[in-house]
């Protein structure tokens, strides 16, 4: 292939040119944009009335009861649905996960029983030849596993100290490369892979033999895109050659992942900035009007909007909704410092306005102290006018992730293409603290789940005793908890392999092996009790403590108090520690995440009564925020508390999820538009502020 | 030395410029009809804390109120004002912003002992927030049980020493929506220099549940909430009357 492909005309040659790296083509070719949002443009006719098209669509899925239309007779793959479309002659991105909007896919890899069931609980039947097939000569992913799982792994699962694995359903969390084939185009991809796989090693090791199929997928479901978009008109064989096929090819390799999984996160990656390129050129030489490539990007995210799949009723409520966290994204800042805002992330965020706000794609700004104020100020504006926004500290993972990761799911980072993730939902400690009291007997169903240890028989709690048992019932859970883990994705791996996202992976990648802590706050004010007040063990008969009674008062998390925060870091550090003494399936780098954003109320559900006086069923705080209403002290000291957690035992992520009515962020709505920073000086003695009341100065 | 504390907001956006920490004093010798902290009022109440223990809750998080800073408010943060004073100069002597939310009504003029310790005060103080409840003297009294005639030399003394003054009066129903007692405040206003805003606020009814708590009859159960329309008329009426004077004195 030539050194510069004709349609990397005016392009900046770098290392990009002869290998892979869509990190070096951004680096060398970006435009840090400082300006303000003015220039952007309002909605075309089109794009009115394709959205238009949609909402009615919206509606009408509503009024059916959440599902529209399911197919129940067609496997989905990458090349399984003819082409679809709202309008053809309106739309300038275009592609559906089956041949119709609307119509969620039969994806039964992940498990046949989940799938039949999103079909029956929602009025519709899966064809029985394929559910013959998938039960008598095709094993699924939730069929491995189980026959994998130990009765003690089983039991975890049933009393929910282990909760929300990723057993039945896709796993998700792993985002492709898409920018790689608007760059390269597919057959540069596929040449890569060969190359890839002819080098791999000689000896035929377990590893090297699955590594050796696993390449030949990933090139089998390359060519299965090329198919794909073929069917739309699109050779994407060549790079991209402007903006619009740009945006196409990237979002056809986005599109073949969510034909080929119903992953429990199915994000997007980085891809703002890598296509201003294009933007920025095709504006220069007069290919596209600013109009034109607003639009294209509307149509774009409206597409990423209307990603469906069949899911159950028991999946959406752990999960508060029907999520697909196609997780976006935008800004931060470079390792050479300068800031990597674009047009095009206001592009992005402009379809707020454009299409009205919506919590999908999940568009997240990567924030930093150094970002441009303009870009701040456009933000924070979008923040008041939307809520559609999420934010995440850029100087905090740069530092460990350079500057080209993105966020997978919510809080997730990994760098695009290099790193991917094995998902592992979470495990409950706060009914782990339970256990250290009862001896491993649950709470709730009484059963003997964990190790029949000594259970606490006391009056009083102690808090040294509390500590060295809950630390003995910890290592025990971190040790179910990872080994169900390694069968999970063992068998994930085998029989629900991410072919197309991995295609759009280095081949060595790195991976992250994700746990998760929900109940933090609930157990760093329970052992806060233990230690600072007075706690009694309520029993019934049998003497099994059922309930407990904090005399006096305690120091809650969330109050910026040390004495209780200390507690919070050793707790997620001590987990972290026994967590990381498992060895993991393909030599996972274990990381654990406090983010329980929505689940946390169905954790909540299933736990009993804890030390902190909070009562049995009671929700559990979402992520590692503090428990409703016992941060007394504001935001600033809720927040310092959670800031104390330690990141380098939590790098998947922490989560603190805070809400505020706009009028108490100032006198006025607007006052909050990036005025935090930019409000004058006090320390000068220059303190009026002119948009907080009238001046009244003489002059 | 130690102060009375009755609680510390660590978020607060709209006690003086910026993100500010706010300092709540407990004890208040005012007994304002409308007063929406009456949890205050007492006295020697509260937590028990040292001018280093306040800051050292402030400095764990400063970076937060790089553009805002410290506002003392309560109660009436004057009647501890040896406290105040100590707390204003540690945080001068680390550069930040200081703002003290009073109703002035401590000032006293004749009283020397007590005129040295606010003008040592005032050397560590950035901003003044004052409440001025009402600006007819008969109305004061029965607003608040006091005269305003020291509230009004208190600002003048303050125009004296060019602190900056920001002006704060809430529109009550029958009490202050007056607006012949709103053109007496914008002519008060016009006589000093020191006045850099005014913030006009609806009357409204948050502080209730805090008397039922505390068992005290709320004295204005019947008088409605306003909206912000009476307080913006307030306030171009106020700030017009106020030119108008400046107008008629060159």
């Amino acid at each position: 292939m030539p050194q510069m492909h004709e349609n990397w005309y005016s392009f900046k040659p770098a290392t990009w040119t002869t290998q892979v790296n869509v990190r070096s083509f951004i680096k060398h070719n970006y435009t840090p944009y400082d300006g303000d949002e003015s220039f952007l443009s309002g909605p075309t006719r089109n794009t009115l009335d394709l959205w238009l098209q949609v909402r009615d669509l919206s509606k009408a899925e509503i009024a059916a009861g959440g599902v529209l239309d399911m197919d129940t007779e067609v496997i989905s793959t990458i090349t399984s649905h003819g082409p679809g479309y709202l309008n053809k002659d309106m739309e300038t991105i275009v592609g559906f996960q089956t041949d119709k909007p609307f119509k969620r896919a039969l994806m039964p890899y992940g498990g046949i029983r989940m799938a039949e069931k999103a079909c029956s609980d929602n009025g519709y039947k899966v064809d029985e030849k394929i559910s013959e097939f998938f039960s008598v000569h095709r094993k699924t992913h939730n069929a491995g596993v189980f026959d994998a799982y130990t009765p003690e792994m089983r039991a975890c699962r049933s009393s929910h100290i282990i909760t929300g694995l990723p057993d039945a359903y896709g796993r998700g969390r792993i985002i492709g490369d898409y920018r790689r084939i608007a760059l390269y185009g597919i057959d540069r991809l596929i040449e890569d892979k060969n190359e890839q796989k002819a080098t791999t090693e000689k000896v035929m090791s377990e590893d090297n033999i699955r590594l050796r199929e696993e390449l030949s997928e990933q090139i089998r479901a390359l060519q299965d895109l090329k198919k794909m978009a073929a069917g739309y008109g699109f050779d994407i064989s060549q790079p991209a050659k402007n903006v619009q096929e740009a945006i196409q090819w990237t979002y056809f390799g986005y599109l073949a992942a969510v034909k080929e999984q119903n992953g429990a996160a199915m994000s997007l990656g980085r891809t703002s900035t890598f296509l201003d390129i294009y933007a920025q050129r095709d504006l220069e030489n007069g290919v596209f009007t600013e109009e034109q490539i607003q639009e294209f990007v509307d149509h774009f995210i409206m597409k990423l909007r209307m990603v469906k799949f069949a899911r159950t009723p028991e999946y959406n409520a752990l999960f508060s909704g029907d999520p697909q966290w196609v997780t976006e994204s935008i800004g931060g800042v470079g390792v050479d410092g300068r800031h990597l805002v674009t047009k095009m992330s206001y592009r992005y965020l402009h379809t707020l306005d454009n299409l009205g706000s919506s919590p999908e794609p999940n568009l997240t700004v990567l924030w930093s102290t150094q970002l441009p104020e303009n870009f701040k100020r456009y933000c924070a504006k979008m923040s008041i006018e939307t809520s559609s926004i999420q934010y995440e500290n850029d100087d905090l993972m740069r530092f460990t992730h350079g500057d080209d990761y993105a966020i997978a799911c919510c809080v997730s980072s990994m760098r695009v293409g290099k790193e991917m993730q094995f998902f592992g939902a979470r495990a409950n400690l706060a009914k782990c603290l339970l256990y250290a009291i009862n001896g491993g007997v649950d709470e709730v169903s009484r059963k003997q789940v964990g190790p029949k240890y000594r259970p606490i028989t006391s009056e009083y709690l102690d808090y040294d005793e509390v500590m060295e048992k809950y630390d003995a019932m910890m290592k025990w859970l971190a040790e179910v908890y990872v080994n169900a883990l390694n069968i999970i994705h063992y068998m994930h791996d085998k029989y629900c392999y991410e072919k197309v996202q991995m295609a759009l992976h280095d081949r060595d990648v790195t991976r992250w092996f994700a746990t998760g802590i929900a109940g933090l706050s609930v157990v760093a004010d329970s052992l806060s009790a233990i230690k600072y007040a007075k706690v009694k063990v309520i029993r019934d008969e049998s003497g099994f403590a059922t309930d407990y009674e904090v005399e006096g008062d305690f120091p809650k998390f969330g109050n910026d108090d040390d004495r209780v925060d200390t507690l919070a870091k050793e707790i997620v550090h001590r987990f972290m520690e026994h967590i990381r003494k498992i060895p993991t399936y393909r030599n996972g780098i274990p990381t654990t995440s406090i983010l329980t954003i929505t689940s946390n109320v169905v954790y909540g559900k299933a736990t009993g009564s804890t030390p902190d006086g909070r009562k049995r069923g009671e929700a559990f705080a979402p992520g590692a925020n503090p428990m409703h209403r016992r941060d007394t002290h504001g935001a600033v000291a809720s927040m310092a508390s959670v800031a104390k957690l330690p990141f380098i035992d939590a790098q998947d992520g922490i989560s603190n999820t805070f809400s505020i009515i706009p009028g108490a962020l100032g006198k006025e709505d607007r006052i909050f538009m990036g005025d935090l920073d930019i409000e004058l000086d006090c320390r000068t003695g220059a303190c009026a502020t002119p948009t907080l009341f009238e001046g009244l100065d003489a002059e | 030395m130690n102060g009375y504390i009755h609680s510390i907001e660590s978020f607060g956006t709209v006690d003086g410029p910026g993100l500010r920490y706010v300092v709540f004093f407990q004890g208040c010798p005012m007994r304002c009809r409308y007063c929406h902290n009456p949890d205050t009022w007492q006295p020697e109440k509260g937590d028990v804390m040292s001018a280093e223990e306040v800051m050292a809750g402030f400095r764990r998080n400063k970076s937060f109120y790089a553009k805002g800073g410290i506002t003392v408010t309560g109660g009436e943060p004057l009647l501890q004002i040896d406290f105040l004073t100590e707390l204003f100069r540690l945080a001068k002597a680390e550069g930040v912003h200081t703002c003290l939310d009073t109703s002035g009504i401590t000032y006293n003029r004749g009283n020397a002992p007590y005129m040295e310790k606010l003008d040592r005060l005032m050397e560590y103080t950035d901003l003044i927030m004052l409440d001025i409840k009402h600006i007819d003297d008969e109305q004061h009294k029965k607003l608040t049980a006091h005269s305003n005639k020291n509230i009004l030399e208190f600002v003048q003394y303050l125009d004296k020493k060019s602190i900056p003054v920001w002006v704060r009066h809430v529109v009550v129903p029958g009490v202050t929506d007056d607006p012949v007692y709103w053109q007496q405040l914008g002519r008060f206003m016009a006589t000093v220099k020191n006045i850099k805003a005014l913030d006009v606020l609806p009357y409204h009814t948050m502080g209730v549940k805090k008397y039922e708590e505390l068992g005290i009859e709320y004295p204005l159960k019947d008088t409605p909430a306003r909206d912000k329309e009476l307080a913006v008329a307030a306030r171009n009426t106020i700030i017009a009357a106020m030119k108008k004077a400046r107008a008629e004195m060159i």
